[in-house]
């Protein structure tokens, strides 16, 4: 049981850390091109909040499997496949929660605005500077909300990591599935558990978003 | 094309007409660019800054900053630019603020101390921007401004956002600016009796462009003292660049 925690709270916690520099880019760059792609770009960036998992499962596991080409490309590496590994799910957990990411990280870029980054450069800030020491504490509210988002939403997938983590205990079989299990198995006592659980860590989380949000908010209106 | 001089030639389109204007004036005290609002002022500011790019050539003391083949951006061009709204950093205190340009300036000629002393800023540096009044916040960005180590400031409308208190208190602070630093202002106003008081010269824009504008006129001229008589020469001369931007024909005598 404790390693299902904590193989769940890792996989959580990677996926977050992980997601957060890579969506940082995507949304700055969402925030602040005026191309006309540009909303094209945000629309793949949102497909996996409308998708169904087994959809995105369904393809992740057909990409991370030997017979992709990806697969081809990392083969020199010693890597033949990711389908059922770890990072094959943390590979799947970015992807599933990266419209978690990216949306509250754009809004919070946008809201910002041009003129503060304006003023920094007038101050001799070079523009990676002024991103730094401008930008990122300004979006700070964003990145909270995106790192919570993200986590409580890892933690909570099903669909992605049954296909392409095939459950295996110790490696990939995470909470989710184990409530799965434990039902198919009728030992409802167990699943109350570990469900009455998950209930009380999403209240937390929720809690914890709208509390940071008020008092944040309040320091920068 | 002399050394000493702000040599600004910028044409371009903007919005539904067309910027176009040519001008040179000394690299010395305040020049006012004057003129109603939508005139192209800000523009023109925002493109010696760097902020905006128009076609063109600026040139500043010598330095080239801008021409047909190159273009130096905002944070390489030692410029001080005051913002109409005081756009200061609110993640940081007034202290970071003022430090933000300083520490990326290189060789301070001017400190810390010596700008907090002269915008009386010493009861403000360790409380955050968003508890300050309109007239704290200017005071903070001109003090942030003047740490970046500018050769040359740029003040965009400083008092128009400001009630009438806020800006009998900042006014002084400007006037007396040349005692603090000696560096070349542009003072971008559409309110004729701010500028008047201690501008050097004047460049009346309208409609995107400069228009050949007097000098102010000189104390005890030629005015009609008749009908002038008991007001104060900045007024007088508020009121004569007020005529010219609103479109009146200077009398030729």
């Amino acid at each position: 049981m404790i390693g299902v925690v904590r193989l769940t709270v890792e996989l959580a916690g990677l996926t977050t850390l992980l997601l957060l520099v890579l969506a940082t880019p995507i949304a700055w760059w969402l925030a602040r091109s005026r191309r006309w792609w540009r909303e094209p770009v945000a629309a793949i960036a949102a497909l996996p909040l409308v998708l169904p998992p087994t959809v995105l499962g369904f393809y992740l596991l057909i990409a991370l499997g030997p017979a992709s080409p990806l697969m081809a490309v990392l083969h020199p590496f010693g890597v033949r496949t990711l389908a059922f590994t770890f990072t094959g799910l943390v590979i799947g957990s970015m992807i599933y929660s990266l419209p978690f990411a990216v949306q509250p990280l754009r809004a919070a870029f946008e809201a910002i605005g041009e003129r503060p980054l304006e003023a920094a450069a007038s101050l001799r800030a070079a523009p990676l500077d002024a991103f730094v020491s401008v930008a990122l504490p300004q979006a700070r509210r964003g990145f909270l909300a995106a790192a919570i988002l993200v986590f409580a939403h890892t933690v909570g997938e099903f669909g992605v990591v049954l296909m392409i983590g095939g459950a295996i205990p110790g490696r990939t079989e995470v909470l989710s599935i184990r409530i799965y299990e434990l039902v198919e198995a009728l030992k409802y006592g167990q699943a109350h558990a570990l469900a009455g659980s998950l209930v009380l860590f999403a209240f937390l989380v929720m809690l914890a978003m709208l509390v940071i949000d008020r008092r944040v908010g309040r320091l920068q209106p | 094309m002399s050394a000493a001089t702000i040599a600004v030639q910028l044409v371009g389109r903007l919005g539904r007409f067309r910027l176009d204007v040519a001008f040179e004036v000394p690299a010395a005290g305040v020049t006012a660019l004057f003129g109603p609002s939508g005139a192209g002022k800000t523009t023109v500011l925002r493109c010696i800054a760097g902020l905006e790019r128009l076609g063109g050539r600026v040139a500043v003391e010598g330095e080239v900053w801008q021409d047909a083949r190159s273009f130096r951006p905002p944070h390489l061009r030692p410029i001080g630019y005051v913002f109409q709204e005081p756009s200061l950093f609110a993640h940081l205190t007034v202290r970071g603020n003022l430090e933000y340009g300083l520490r990326r300036a290189g060789a301070a000629r001017l400190g810390l101390d010596e700008v907090v002393a002269f915008l009386g800023l010493e009861p403000l540096l360790r409380r955050s921007t968003t508890r300050l009044s309109g007239g704290e916040r200017q005071r903070v960005a001109i003090g942030r401004a003047l740490l970046a180590q500018p050769r040359l400031l740029l003040l965009d409308e400083p008092l128009s956002g400001l009630d009438a208190e806020a800006k009998a208190e900042i006014l002084p602070y400007l006037e007396r600016l040349h005692q603090l630093m000696r560096i070349p202002v542009l003072y971008v106003s559409h309110d004729a009796g701010e500028v008047a008081g201690f501008a050097e010269r004047v460049l009346l824009m309208r409609e995107g462009r400069i228009m050949p504008a007097p000098q102010p006129p000189p104390s005890g001229g030629s005015i009609p003292t008749d009908a002038l008589a008991g007001l104060a020469r900045e007024r007088v001369a508020g009121l004569a660049l007020a005529a010219l931007a609103a479109g009146l024909e200077p009398i030729k005598p």
